[in-house]
């Protein structure tokens, strides 16, 4: 088995005591930053990239601090879910269903328990998968040419823009300002300022750590301004109970957990879905399937098993396209290629083929981060929820400033600061206009690209635009990426409802 | 309303957008489809998406009392006055100051937000700069 020799080798680069120690920290943090309501997983990466970068880690052991955040992250969000109603992230408002009522019927230490080991589970089956299922991606983009990648850049936004928005014409909005911003610059290929102004500051075009930084953690600050309630949540007087689960109830919910690993896995694998999506379908399909004495949502374990196993495979299946194609289909995964970007690792085929030792060691270390994770949240929850009691008025400053450390640490410019601040508040502007931003980070990331394998397309064909769809992978590619973008039109107004009334409901 | 002028405000931009756009100079040597093409193919997809937004909008978004949009006001005024302050009075001051005024906003006490300021300033010092060797901003007396 090729793959499994693989794996063995990035065993190999992940088991040393620096990375081990990096992945420990890095599970730690992250489920900190899953678990503090308002502190997701993609500003947690975002903050600590320019971070790691300016550490000046090298490419192997970054990646292994910074995806054990993300996962750690997934892990995260079900605290406070459970124990507060709050969820920590977005894949983590489905937890809350059947979480809190558990909380309440006395069975917080159980349901805490019960969920660590179904995220274990799904996030454990779903980075095999990415095992097997990376390698065979990574086949077929090999076959790709520039208007096959110019075409899965649009499937990318096509259905990022159909499932995560709630309108198309501002998905639509958001991934052209991103594009926008992206060509600002000199051009790659004939050496002309475009769009600079004639400001020297912007030649190098706007660094897109900076407006990651600032879309996601400076407008998260603002938006905390807005309640004055500066004060933690009350989770004291939960009284936590035995944190193990009963082995009748890890039986009893061992087939949701398989059930909600594999779709979870599957949506995660669909560009444009992320946890968010497999967290959602898991439990739907879960409570269709099983909930036939009506339990569902007063404190059924099967309901908190299904959200979590769903929503860590998820992350995991999120994977897949980012590291195998360099097409992110998450906001997090996106934040995760920015970061695989500063470290000047290009995603995609070549990948897998030049710096075998960077994914492998990455996958390694991602089983590793697994069982850490696993050890870390299950018998030492207590400390975590401890620290959801630090109240956000002296949270959010610490954010801002960690943020302008980390851009500042970039280059020493004020300057740099200042435009992270201007995204800062455009970030908050869209966010209230509910315009999506990870579209809008995405085509920050993804612009120039696009751009380059659009013109490589047509310098080949001399300016004929019927290159773009000139093969059958194209045509295809194209196909997805026109019902990615209409299908939501269609029956995602199902999905929006019903999550609409789960967060009507509590 | 909030929806009408966001699409408005996209339109000018996007057409902005294709004006400098189509000012890029271009030089003898270029590929078939040039500098210019795909920045304009931006502008357009901006302008669909505002006008869209501009005929039908959203409903309106639940924005915070003025009082509130002071505060956001004040912060974002703090930052920029932060960004300033950095390379005139150094790292542990400027975010002393920055940190605790944010932290007094969002609710502390002033005593409590002084502490904390201080408390944050020194804390990513001591982290940042003294043990992992990332390079913060030095003012007139190196800290």
């Amino acid at each position: 088995m090729d793959i499994l020799s693989n794996l063995a080798d990035g065993f190999a680069v992940a088991l040393t005591w620096q990375n081990l120690g990096l992945a420990l920290i890095g599970c730690f943090l992250g489920t900190i930053m899953g678990a503090l309501p308002g502190l997701g997983p993609s500003n947690g990466v975002a903050i600590l990239i320019p971070l790691a970068f300016t550490l000046g880690l090298p490419a192997t052991p970054a990646l292994i601090l910074l995806t054990s955040v993300y996962y750690g992250a997934m892990y995260g969000g079900r605290i406070s879910s459970i124990l507060l109603n709050i969820p920590g992230d977005e894949p983590a408002l489905m937890t809350t269903l059947d979480g809190y009522p558990m909380t309440k019927k006395g069975q917080a230490g159980e349901a805490l328990a019960l969920s660590g080991v179904a995220s274990f589970v799904g996030a454990f089956f779903a980075t095999w998968g990415l095992v097997f299922l990376a390698p065979l991606l990574v086949n077929v983009a090999l076959l790709f040419g520039p208007a096959e990648y110019f075409a899965l850049f649009t499937l990318a936004f096509a259905t990022l823009g159909g499932i995560a928005a709630r309108n198309q014409a501002k998905a639509l909005i958001a991934a052209a300002l991103g594009l926008g911003v992206a060509m600002i610059g000199v051009d790659h290929q004939t050496g002309v300022p475009r769009l600079t102004f004639g400001n020297i500051h912007f030649y190098d075009g706007i660094h897109f750590l900076i407006a990651i930084v600032g879309l996601f953690a400076i407008s998260e600050v603002l938006l905390f301004l807005e309640h004055q309630k500066g004060e933690a949540p009350e989770a004291g007087q939960t009284k936590l109970g035995r944190i193990t689960a009963p082995f009748s109830m890890l039986a009893k919910t061992a087939a949701t957990m398989a059930r909600s690993t594999v779709i979870g896995f599957v949506s995660g694998v669909l560009p444009g879905a992320g946890a968010s999506l497999g967290s959602f379908v898991s439990y739907t399909i879960e409570k269709r399937l099983k909930d036939k004495d009506k339990t569902f949502g007063t404190g059924d374990p099967r309901g908190v098993a299904a959200p979590e196993a769903g929503n860590n495979a998820a992350a995991g299946g999120a994977l897949v396209p980012m590291l195998a194609l360099g097409v992110p289909g998450s906001g997090t995964t996106a934040v995760l290629l920015a970061m695989l970007m500063a470290l000047n690792i290009t995603p995609g085929p070549l990948l897998f083929t030049q710096q075998p030792e960077v994914v492998w060691g990455l996958i390694a270390a991602l089983f590793i981060g697994n069982i850490m994770l696993l050890l870390l949240n299950v018998p030492m929850v207590s400390i975590f929820v401890r620290v959801l009691q630090v109240p956000t008025k002296y949270l959010m400053p610490a954010v801002a400033m960690i943020s302008f450390v980390g851009i500042y640490g970039l280059s020493g410019s004020t300057f740099d600061l200042l435009v992270m601040i201007v995204f800062g508040v455009a970030g908050y502007l869209l966010r209230k206009l509910d315009v999506p931003l990870v579209p809008v980070i995405l085509g920050i990331l993804l612009g120039n690209e696009m751009e380059k394998n659009l013109r490589r397309a047509l310098t080949i064909s001399d300016g004929d635009l019927s290159i773009l769809w000139g093969s059958p992978i194209a045509i295809g590619i194209w196909i997805l990426a026109i019902l990615g973008f209409i299908a939501p039109l269609l029956f995602g107004r199902f999905v929006r409802r019903k999550r609409a009334e789960v967060k009507a409901a509590p | 309303m909030s929806d009408r002028i966001l699409g408005s405000t996209c339109l000018v931009l996007a057409l902005l957008y294709i004006y400098f756009a189509l000012q890029t100079p271009v030089g003898f040597v270029s590929d078939p489809m040039g500098p210019k093409a795909f920045p304009v193919g931006i502008g357009v997809v901006l302008a669909i998406g505002a006008v869209y937004t501009l005929l039908k909008p959203d409903p309106e978004p639940v924005w915070p009392r003025l009082g509130r949009f002071g505060e956001i006001v004040f912060a974002v005024v703090v930052m920029v006055a932060y960004t300033y302050a950095l390379p005139e009075f150094g790292f542990v001051v400027s975010t002393s100051v920055a940190a605790g005024l944010l932290s007094w906003r969002l609710g502390a006490g002033p005593l409590a937000a002084a502490v904390a300021g201080i408390g944050i300033a020194v804390a990513i010092f001591v982290i940042f700069r003294l043990v992992l060797g990332l390079s913060l901003a030095v003012g007139p007396w190196g800290f």
